[in-house]
C-alpha cells in the first residue's frame, strides 16, 4: 500500500496484511510459510516490509522447522499456514513446546469454518490444549496485529511458541488499523548451547515436561490478568455471553445490549474472570464458531453455561445464526439458487488430461490443488481427495488390495508444488515396497490455487529472486524410476499415447505433464478458437471439457474473449467445425 | 470529512470470479475509508475465486461490528453478472436499489474490461462521498496503463446513473 503521500496512522488491512505488519512492527527477523486458503497473503506481505528474512518453504513442518531453528538463535520468527497445515508441522510444535524458544516464536493457524477452500474445518484451538501452549483470537484487523506483537512477547515471557488463531472471516476482511513504529531490535544472533533445553532426549525431555506443566499454571494466571480477556456489561444483566474471534462482532451486532466475556485470550481460560461474569449475570451462554471448544473447557471448571444448538457446530456462523443461537428463532435466508461451481479456467493445463483419464475409464487417486476440480461435472474424473500428497501413498495402498485387472487403471495425479510438498515421500516409498502404478505430475509450474505463489520448481525465491529450479523428473531418475515422460498437456495424443503405454508397464511411471498455469504471468493472448456454425452437428462433444469460454447454446459459441487458444477443443471436434485464429 | 449517515449501509457486489470485483470492493471501500467513515470488508479468496460466483461485502458508518451483512439488510445490490441476480435478490431490504448493467448502458462502456469500474460509478452516485474523492481514490489503485479507461468508466457510469435517476 502507498501511504507516502500522506502521514496517516490509520489503515484499512485485511487481518492478513494485520498480521504482516504486527510481525514487523514487533521486529520479526524471520517468516516461513506454505501457501493455503486463507493464510497466503501474510508472508508475502512481512516480505514486502523488507526488514525480514521471508521465504516459502516446502511444507508446513519445515516452515516451522526452519522458524525455530532461527527462534533457537534468538530471532523473532513467524510462522503461517493454513488449519490443515498445522497438522503437517504437529510434529515439530508437539515438542518444540518442551524445548521453548529464544527469540519469540508465532504460529498463525488461518481455519476456514464454512471450508471456502479446504478440506476439512477443523478447529485448531484445540492444538492449543494439545501442545499446552498459549492461543490467542483476533477478532478484527486491529487486533490481528496487537494481538501478533503481544504473541511473540508472551513467547518470549514464557519461554513457549504461541497460536494465533484466525479465521477466513479475519483473515480475509478489511478494516480499520492504527500503526505503530516498529520496535527497534538489537539483538545479536547466537546459538548457546543447553541440551537440557534443545535435545529433548527422554531424560531432559523428562525435566522440561515438569517446566511445560509449570508453564501452563503461569499461563493461567496471565489470563487472569490480560486486558485481552475483558467483560463488557451492557444494559442488559439478565443475558450474557461468551464468545472469541469473529463471533465477537456478530454478538455486538445481533445484541447491542447484552453483557459479553470477549476472550482474546482463549487457552488456557481464565477460570476466575469467567466465574466472575458467570455470578453477575443470569443466563450465560457460550457462542463460538465449530466446536464447543469454550463450553466444554469451561463446564469442566464446574462453571453452568449453556451452550448452542448441536447443528451449529456446522459451518461458520453469521449474524443472523447467532441471533438463532440466542432467541431460537431462524433469522437466515438462505437463496434456493445455488451458487455457480467453481471451474478450471480457460485454457487451463489440467482440462486435456482429465478428459483423456475420463475417456480411457482411469481411477483417479488426486490430490489437493486447481486440478481437484477435476471431480466436478463434466470431467467428473477425479475420484479421492484427503490430504497433500495423499495421492501418491493412496495409489500404493489401492494397488497392493486391487484385482490385477482393476489396479492396471488406478492413477495418481498430483501437481507440482504439492509433489514438492509431500509427494517425494511417497514416491520413494512406492519405488522402495516394488509398487506399480502411474502417477501423473501436473506441472504448471506454480501453486496456482493458492494465489500462483513460487515453489522449488519455478526458479524463483518468495522475493523473485533467481533460484534453482528443481525438476520432478530429475528426482524420479534419481529414485530409480525408469519410466518417465514429459508431455505437453495441450496435445490429446500424446496425453493418450503416454497413459496407454503406462497401462502396460508392471512398473512405476511417472508422466509429467508441463505447461505454465494461464494465470502466471502477463501473457500476451496468441491466438482464439470459433465454431464455424455450418461445420457444426451440435454433437455437444466440445460441451464435455467443461470450458466456462465455451457457451452452452445450439451451436455451442465460444467467447473470443474467454478463450485462451489452448486448442483441445478443437482436437476434440470431430467435424473439424472448431478452427483456431491468430491474433 | 464528511459525514451523514449514523446507520450502518450496507452493499453487496454479486459476480463471478475473473470479473474485478475485488479491485472494485477495494476502491470503495478505500473510498469510503479516507471520506471517515468506519468501514468493513468481506469476501472470500481461492477456490471460489476459479469462475465460480463471488461475492464481496462492504459495509460503512459510524461503527461496524460485523464484517458480514446482516441478512436481508442489502442497501445496495450490485450485479456484475447477470446471472447471480435471483440468487442474490433475496438479501436485498425492502427500501434496498439493485445496479447493474442495463441495455442502456451499453453505449457508455467502451471496453468489457472496465465495467466493474463503471458499475462503481453508478453506484457511487447514490453514496454520501464527493465525486472528487472517488477520482483521487481511482488514480491512487488503478495502474497508470490503464487509468485513463478506469476514470472515464467511472464518470461514465456516475453521470448515466444521475440522468436516468432524474429523469
Amino acid at each position: 500500500m502507498d501511504n507516502s503521500k500522506k502521514t496517516i496512522s490509520k489503515v484499512l488491512l485485511s487481518g492478513n496484511e494485520a498480521i504482516a505488519r504486527g510481525a514487523y512492527e514487533a521486529g520479526v527477523a524471520v517468516s516461513t510459510a506454505y501457501p493455503g486458503t486463507p493464510s497466503s497473503e501474510i508472508s508475502p506481505a512481512i516480505a514486502a516490509y523488507g526488514t525480514a528474512k521471508v521465504e516459502w518453504s516446502v511444507n508446513e513442518k519445515v516452515a516451522l522447522e526452519v522458524a525455530i531453528g532461527s527462534s533457537f538463535c534468538g530471532a523473532r520468527s513467524i510462522c503461517s499456514m493454513k488449519h490443515v497445515g498445522l497438522n503437517v508441522a504437529s510434529d515439530p510444535l508437539l515438542t518444540v513446546t518442551y524445548t521453548g524458544v529464544k527469540g519469540g516464536l508465532v504460529i498463525i493457524s488461518a481455519d476456514d469454518p464454512g471450508m471456502h477452500s479446504s478440506q476439512n474445518e477443523q478447529d485448531n484451538r484445540h492444538y492449543g490444549r494439545f501442545a499446552k501452549i498459549p492461543v490467542l483470537e483476533p477478532s478484527d484487523s486491529q487486533e490481528a496485529k496487537d494481538f501478533t506483537k503481544l504473541a511473540f512477547s508472551i513467547s518470549e515471557q514464557f519461554d513457549t511458541p504461541v497460536i494465533v488463531r484466525m479465521t477466513t472471516r479475519v483473515c480475509h476482511a478489511k478494516t480499520i488499523v492504527e500503526l505503530s513504529e516498529p520496535e527497534t531490535m538489537e539483538r545479536k544472533y547466537s546459538f548457546e548451547k543447553n541440551p537440557h533445553k534443545y535435545v529433548m532426549v527422554p531424560a531432559f525431555a523428562k525435566k522440561r515436561h515438569v517446566i511445560i506443566e509449570d508453564r501452563l499454571n503461569k499461563l493461567k494466571e496471565f489470563s487472569e490478568s490480560t486486558e485481552l480477556n475483558r467483560i463488557e456489561y451492557g444494559i442488559d444483566k439478565n443475558t450474557g455471553i461468551i464468545c472469541s474471534g469473529i463471533t465477537y462482532q456478530y454478538v455486538k451486532e445481533s445484541f447491542p445490549d447484552v453483557s459479553i466475556l470477549k476472550l482474546g485470550f482463549v487457552y488456557p481460560l481464565c477460570e476466575s474472570k469467567i466465574s466472575e461474569f458467570c455470578e453477575s449475570v443470569k443466563n450465560v451462554y457460550v457462542i463460538e464458531e465449530l466446536d464447543n471448544f469454550l463450553y466444554t473447557e469451561i463446564k469442566a471448571k464446574g462453571i453452568n453455561v449453556l451452550s448452542k444448538p448441536d447443528k451449529f457446530m456446522l459451518d461458520e456462523l453469521n449474524p443472523d445464526k447467532v441471533h438463532e443461537i440466542l432467541t431460537g428463532e431462524p433469522k437466515e435466508k438462505i437463496s434456493n439458487i445455488p451458487p455457480k461451481p467453481p471451474a478450471m479456467c480457460p485454457g487451463c493445463t489440467h482440462r486435456g488430461v482429465f478428459h483423456t483419464l475420463k475417456k480411457m475409464k482411469f481411477t483417479v487417486v488426486g490430490d489437493i490443488g486447481c486440478y481437484t476440480l477435476g471431480s466436478l461435472p463434466p470431467l467428473s474424473s477425479l475420484d479421492t481427495c484427503v490430504c497433500m500428497g495423499a495421492s501418491i501413498g493412496m495409489l500404493h495402498g489401492m494397488t497392493k488390495v486391487l484385482p490385477e485387472k482393476e489396479k492396471q487403471n488406478v492413477a495418481a495425479v498430483i501437481g507440482d508444488s504439492t509433489f514438492f510438498h509431500s509427494g517425494i515421500t511417497g514416491l520413494i516409498d512406492i519405488v522402495y515396497n516394488k509398487g506399480i502404478g502411474t502417477i501423473l505430475i501436473l506441472d504448471n509450474q506454480t501453486t496456482a490455487m493458492t494465489g500462483k505463489q513460487e515453489h522449488p520448481g519455478t526458479g524463483f525465491t518468495i522475493n523473485l529472486e533467481p533460484t534453482v529450479s528443481i525438476l520432478p523428473e530429475k528426482i524420479c531418475e534419481a529414485i530409480g524410476i525408469k519410466n518417465i515422460k514429459v508431455v505437453d498437456p495441450y496435445d490429446l495424443k500424446s496425453i493418450q499415447g503416454a497413459l496407454t503405454e503406462s497401462l502396460n508397464s508392471s512398473e512405476v511411471s511417472v508422466i509429467v505433464f508441463r505447461r505454465e498455469c494461464v494465470l502466471k504471468g502477463k501473457k500476451k493472448k496468441a491466438s482464439y478458437a470459433y465454431i464455424i456454425a455450418d461445420k457444426c452437428v451440435n454433437c455437444r462433444q466440445c460441451l464435455n471439457i467443461g470450458c466456462p469460454a465455451i457457451s452452452n447454446t445450439t451451436p455451442p459459441v465460444i467467447n473470443m474473449a474467454l478463450c485462451n487458444g489452448c486448442g483441445v477443443c478443437i482436437q476434440i471436434c470431430k467435424t473439424g467445425a472448431i478452427e483456431c485464429k491468430k491474433i | 470529512m464528511q459525514k451523514n449517515i449514523t446507520k450502518t449501509k450496507n452493499i453487496l457486489f454479486a459476480g463471478i470470479g475473473g470479473q474485478g470485483i475485488i479491485l472494485a470492493s477495494e476502491i470503495i471501500s478505500q473510498t469510503l475509508f479516507e471520506a471517515g467513515y468506519d468501514v468493513k470488508k468481506s469476501e472470500i479468496h481461492g477456490m471460489s475465486q476459479r469462475g465460480g460466483s463471488v461475492t464481496s461485502e462492504i459495509r460503512f458508518g459510524d461503527k461496524v461490528y460485523s464484517p458480514l451483512i446482516p441478512n436481508s439488510e442489502v442497501d445496495f445490490l450490485v450485479i456484475f453478472n447477470d446471472t447471480e441476480l435471483e440468487r442474490n435478490r433475496i438479501y436485498l431490504s425492502e427500501t434496498g436499489e439493485i445496479i447493474r448493467f442495463e441495455e442502456s448502458d451499453i453505449d457508455f462502456i467502451q471496453k468489457e474490461k472496465v465495467k466493474n469500474v463503471y458499475l462503481l460509478g453508478k453506484l457511487a452516485y447514490f453514496l454520501p462521498v464527493n465525486k472528487e474523492l472517488w477520482l483521487s481514490v481511482i488514480k491512487d489503485m488503478v495502474p497508470p496503463a490503464y487509468l485513463e479507461e478506469n476514470l472515464s468508466a467511472f464518470i461514465n457510469g456516475y453521470e448515466k446513473q444521475s440522468k436516468t435517476t432524474n429523469k
